[in-house]
């Protein structure tokens, strides 16, 4: 299993990563999730080898492997871009790796056969790499890391560069493929649906730290921060007084923010003590998403009743989706 | 990097250093000091204030900037097409085009001569033979090609949705093309404008052979003075003003490139079929401008008498008077001369690539700026340079052929460094980093990524190295004189200047036969590699 210990990278003296720790267990997906700019590309491409670490170790089982160079690792990392070579055709794209490794040529035809068939792209051998298209050539490139088995598969966003609907269908792909496998994988990304689709375990980087990390379900119960909240989509972010009140009523025992998950506000029909003034009302998948606004405090919500902007609604709040955020 | 690495980086880039500074820098700096050299400088003054050098001067300045005019409006309306439109033959149309730029001077001036006789335009009421409108005519001819290439490129890359946009605004077309889209393209005309403006002002071929005798440039009379009087102080001064003219020039585009580098929105535009009329248009004027003469000049290599044959072909292994050797012997020794100048510009542009990529940034400026200047400065300086400066030893080279690859290759070394160093320069590190993770070590990135990505650029330059050195002229005029070793243009130019029909047939053949090789070089070029995607040139 990989273990990242308290990495420090920096670039031009500003601090990308800060004391970054991170661990993936066998055949564990763990997904790197967080906005662009926070670093989880950065600990990527540290963890390949391809940025030079100041401080932290990173171990393979019981091997030191932050000075090992990225072609000893047994990492296999697929670039954004897809990176593949274009004066290669889609064989000889995946047939690389296993070159290196000096297997027989007829080892490594039924290989490159085998992982296209795998990643249902059957017959490919001889397409040049300019006649592809986007969803074929990540195919081609996810191909091409596992072709050597990598103890590792790093994904660097893999769907960014694909349109939504061949993104969803890939993405239940690559999840099947690498279970299936039983690979161990770091997927960055920074979408969240993406990453609570595919992750085992998500970890929520925020400026070159990670601050959360746990099971899909453990993280959307409790993100622990009001940056990591954001991040996976919550919007009820709500300020508390000194006495931990606000316009809902009394949420906390001081000052600070709480999150009120979307699963715990409902409209209801009869009367409450919340009432709110319906400010905005979207349309989606057979639900109205509305927000809410009582005194200064707008809530996000959604109900399958009818309802209009100005409308004047009642809210029930369940106390156990409130949740204490750092 | 260790020592020992340093030592092999340092010794492999001297390599290019020292050749480059020998056959190119050692013959400038020679010239100058003939031209300026103490007692030297009266006459060089005299010289400047001379009517026959004002005469001179106004002719090569007017010529070429009037042959820049007519070739870039001929080239508008076909750069338009080529940006713009999609259609059958797009493909064909764009490599033909691209032909001319790269055909031998001296069979140009062939083409255009064998036009004007074929339609009694070379005597007469219409004489064009030995008129300004000759030498127009083939320069428009000849650099159609870099300003079509040049400004279509740049218009593809324009978002056309500005243009529908302003349709859109109510803008009549010629509203939009005044007010939208001709500003937007001012830096490639001016670009394309400064690079014909260039070669028309170093032109030198087919001015000898088609403006006729009267009519002299600063470059024919630099030959005139070297070849034919012996006055080298007269031409050393000639060439010292060119060489300030021209690198004033080169200072000025790269002054002017720099600032053009506005770039829109790249993707690719759904192209429509262009409109009847305008491709037909297009087609026809293309036929007329690039088409006819090379069309005549076909048809008269195989004329004899009242019929056809291939008897003129046939010929050239026959030895004729007035010119020392046949022309298939010629043919034979420029296509050694090419295979040997595409080799030294591909090893010596490979390596200077190499520095130019991989080298600190002062290095990598100076190699790109100095291997680059041969291009610039005209071919009759670098020949007239050479000639004077390497006589005495260690580089007593006058008598020797091997100046005459050694001159070529200076000339390839640009085109080679300008297909490779884009090229090195696009590939992507994640290429490189996608090898590392997949097992490579350093050594077999080097070897299995860069290697073979660099090596379909640098075929690219060795084959349009090759096909400069087969059909150059200007500075073979002035190297070793060895009448065993003459080049094909050298043989062509003394059968185009001689008389009788027999000789004349003999010349269309040779040109045909010289036209086909560079022809075949760049097409297969053009049509192989440039389709991979992986390598594209910059000029």
């Amino acid at each position: 299993m990989l273990r990242v210990e308290n990495i420090k990278v920096s670039f031009d003296g500003s601090g990308i990563l800060n004391e970054c720790a991170l661990e993936v267990g066998e055949g564990e997906i763990v997904v790197l999730l967080g906005p662009s700019g926070c670093g989880k590309s950065t600990l990527l491409r540290t963890v390949a080898g391809l940025e030079k670490v100041e401080a932290g170790k990173i171990w393979w089982d019981e091997e030191d492997m932050t000075t090992v160079p990225p072609h000893k690792r047994g990492f296999g990392l697929m670039f954004q871009n897809h990176a593949l070579f274009p004066h290669r055709n889609v064989e000889e794209n995946i047939d690389f790796g296993l070159q290196i490794l000096r297997m027989a040529t007829t080892e490594r035809q039924q290989r490159v056969k085998d992982l296209l068939a795998m990643v249902g792209l059957e017959g490919f051998q001889k397409r040049e790499i300019g006649g592809l298209s986007g969803g074929e050539a990540q195919r081609v490139a996810l191909a091409r890391s596992l072709a050597p088995k990598p103890q590792l598969l790093m994904l660097d966003e893999p769907m960014a560069s694909l349109d939504r609907a061949l993104r969803d269908r890939l993405l239940a792909d690559i999840s099947d493929l690498l279970r299936n496998l039983n690979q161990a994988a770091i997927y960055v990304t920074h979408d969240h649906d993406e990453a609570f689709s595919i992750a085992d375990q998500i970890a929520i980087m925020h400026e070159g730290k990670i601050e959360r990390i746990g099971s899909p379900n453990e993280v959307w119960l409790d993100p622990g921060s009001e940056s990591s909240a954001r991040c996976i989509g919550h919007e009820n972010l709500i300020n508390l007084d000194a006495s931990g009140n606000c316009a809902l009523g009394k949420l906390g025992s001081g000052s600070g923010t709480v999150l009120i998950r979307e699963d715990g506000i409902s409209i209801v029909s009869e009367t409450t003590e919340i009432v709110g003034e319906v400010k905005s009302a979207i349309f989606h998948a057979g639900r109205t998403l509305i927000k809410v606004a009582i005194g200064d405090i707008e809530l996000s919500t959604s109900t399958t009743e009818p309802v209009k902007i100005s409308d004047r609604v009642n809210l029930h709040l369940s106390h156990s989706a409130v949740v204490p955020l750092s | 990097m260790t020592f020992t690495k340093k030592i092999r980086w340092i010794t492999l880039a001297s390599l290019p250093a020292i050749f480059i500074g020998a056959f190119f820098y050692w013959p400038l700096i020679r010239i100058f000091s003939h031209a300026l050299g103490s007692e030297k400088i009266d006459e060089f003054g005299a010289l400047l204030l001379s009517g026959s050098f004002h005469q001179i001067a106004w002719f090569t300045v007017w010529q070429a900037a009037l042959s820049t005019v007519l070739t870039m409006l001929l080239a508008l309306p076909v750069s338009y097409l080529m940006a713009r439109y999609s259609f059958r033959g797009r493909r064909i149309l764009q490599i033909l085009i691209t032909v001319p730029f790269v055909l031998p001077t001296v069979v140009v001036a062939g083409a255009f001569t064998a036009l004007f006789e074929r339609f009694g335009l070379d005597g007469g009421a219409f004489r064009l033979r030995h008129t300004v409108w000759a030498l127009l005519a083939a320069h428009v001819f000849f650099n159609l090609a870099i300003a079509i290439r040049t400004v279509s490129s740049f218009w593809s890359g324009l978002d056309p949705r500005i243009e529908e946009q302003a349709k859109l605004l109510g803008a009549t077309p010629g509203r939009i093309f005044r007010k939208v889209t001709f500003p937007r393209l001012v830096p490639a005309l001016t670009a394309a404008a400064s690079i014909v403006f260039l070669f028309c002002l170093t032109s030198f071929g087919v001015i000898l052979l088609l403006s006729g005798p009267t009519r002299a440039t600063i470059e024919t009379e630099i030959w005139r003075q070297a070849v034919w009087r012996g006055d080298i102080a007269a031409a050393s001064s000639l060439a010292v003003i060119q060489l300030i003219t021209v690198l004033v020039m080169v200072f000025l585009m790269n002054f002017l490139q720099r600032r053009q580098s506005v770039i829109e929105n790249r993707t690719n535009w759904v192209y429509e079929k262009p409109p009847r009329k305008f491709l037909a248009g297009n087609i026809v004027l293309l036929l007329v401008v690039v088409g006819l003469p090379i069309i005549v000049l076909l048809e008269r290599s195989i004329a004899v008498g009242e019929g056809y044959s291939i008897q003129n072909f046939i010929s050239l292994a026959d030895r004729v008077a007035l010119v020392p050797v046949s022309a298939l012997t010629a043919l034979k020794n420029s296509l050694f001369f090419a295979a040997l100048a595409a080799i030294f510009a591909s090893l010596l542009g490979g390596i200077a690539s190499l520095v130019v990529v991989h080298g600190r940034r002062w290095i990598s400026n100076l190699f790109d700026m100095s291997m680059m200047l041969p291009l610039g400065i005209s071919a009759v300086v670098l020949g007239f340079g050479m000639l004077i400066a390497l006589d005495t030893p260690p580089l007593d080279l006058r008598s020797s052929w091997i100046l005459v690859p050694i001159a070529h290759a200076l000339l390839g070394i640009p085109f080679v460094m300008r297909t490779v160093v884009p090229t090195l320069r696009r590939i992507d590190p994640s290429l490189r980093e996608s090898a590392a993770l997949l097992g490579a070590s350093p050594r077999q990135v080097n070897r299995r990524i860069d290697f073979p990505i660099a090596l379909r650029a640098l075929s690219v330059g060795a084959a349009f190295a090759f096909a400069i050195s087969i059909g150059e002229f200007g500075a073979t005029s002035f190297l070793p004189r060895n009448p065993d070793r003459l080049t094909a243009p050298l043989v062509l130019f003394r059968l185009l200047g001689a008389p009788g029909e027999v000789l004349r047939g003999q010349a269309m053949a040779l040109a045909v036969v010289l036209m086909t090789i560079t022809a075949l070089t760049v097409i297969l070029v053009e049509g192989s590699f440039f389709n991979k995607g992986t390598t594209r040139s910059d000029f």
